[in-house]
């Protein structure tokens, strides 16, 4: 039966691995998380990418939080991925297109076009 | 929406919006009878206001036209012959937040199934790790309990949204509903 007494064991063992988030080259992405998103499967996609980018290594490069309503529903889910100046909007996804997304994008640099919004509004 | 834990969520992400610090839900359950209470401290609602918020066409977001989140718990809870009563008190009154309360009746055809609750608090916790969580499911009078703040008290300044803390949670919470 875990107790809460198991937590301080697990802060001495982790904060000799807490490194500094590094700034540079870092990565936010953000999950649509309102009424239209959440109705719309936004929760498997949110649980997918914090899973894939801790399981790839990039938490130290890469934040993954949520937001309100975006103002495109009908696009639902949706994630943004911010770097630098750049955004890139992320449509219509479920939780295989994001772990696609931090293999290809978050890890090695290559948008996903076809997951793109540029891609469904052609 | 497909459970209301999706319901639950969406109201709770409302919660966050008012600004609150600390976000209760309390659900109760009995064979027949659910009951989700979430409290907040947020900046709460005027009179007015909290009488428009079950019309789909008033929302506060700029972006579109309806909010659908309040209006969609409210029909989940009476199609089931349940309901759902909203008090809130505006800031700056000391005592500002806002309660929503819903009662669905299980044995009702149209009774949405309750679903992954814990999913829902885990993308809270791990998306407002600023925000304090007071969880309690309370199943035929046995009590599944999680508050982030007595998790916080362990972790001192470790972020409770760091991926080996959120597991922990996640299984601390699923062993208490195992037993």
């Amino acid at each position: 039966m875990k107790t809460l007494a198991e937590l301080a064991q697990i802060r001495e063992q982790m904060k000799s691995k807490m490194a500094v988030r590094d700034s540079e080259g870092s990565m936010r992405v953000v999950v649509g998380m309102a009424t239209c998103g959440i109705a719309a499967g936004a929760r498997p996609v949110l649980n997918a990418f914090v899973e894939e980018v801790n399981k790839e290594n990039l938490e130290e490069r890469v934040s993954v939080s949520q937001t309100g309503c975006i103002g495109i529903c009908q696009f639902e889910p949706v994630a943004e991925v911010f770097e630098g100046d750049t955004k890139t909007t992320y449509v219509k996804l479920t939780a295989d297109k994001a772990k696609r997304i931090v293999a290809e994008h978050l890890k090695n640099g290559r948008v996903v076009e076809e997951y793109t919004i540029g891609a469904f509004q052609k | 929406m497909k459970e209301l834990s999706l319901n639950i969520l969406d109201i709770m992400m409302n919660s966050v919006k008012a600004g609150a610090t600390l976000i209760g839900l309390t659900i109760e359950e009995t064979d027949d009878l659910l009951t989700v209470d979430i409290t907040d401290n947020g900046c709460g609602m005027s009179e007015e206001t909290v009488k428009k918020i079950s019309d789909p066409f008033f929302t506060t977001r700029t972006t579109r036209k309806v909010g659908m989140g309040v209006p969609f718990y409210i029909l989940a809870a009476q199609q089931t012959g349940g309901s759902v009563d909203i008090r809130s008190v505006e800031a700056p009154a000391p005592d500002h937040g806002t309660e929503v309360k819903a009662v669905f009746h299980k044995d009702h055809i149209d009774y949405t199934p309750l679903g992954d609750v814990v999913s829902s608090l885990m993308i809270l916790i791990q998306g407002y790790p600023e925000i304090d969580f007071a969880f309690r499911h309370v199943i035929n009078g046995k009590e599944v309990r999680l508050f982030t703040s007595e998790i916080k008290e362990q972790i001192g300044d470790i972020p409770i949204n760091s991926f080996e803390i959120l597991g922990w949670i996640k299984e601390y919470i699923e062993e208490q509903y195992a037993n």
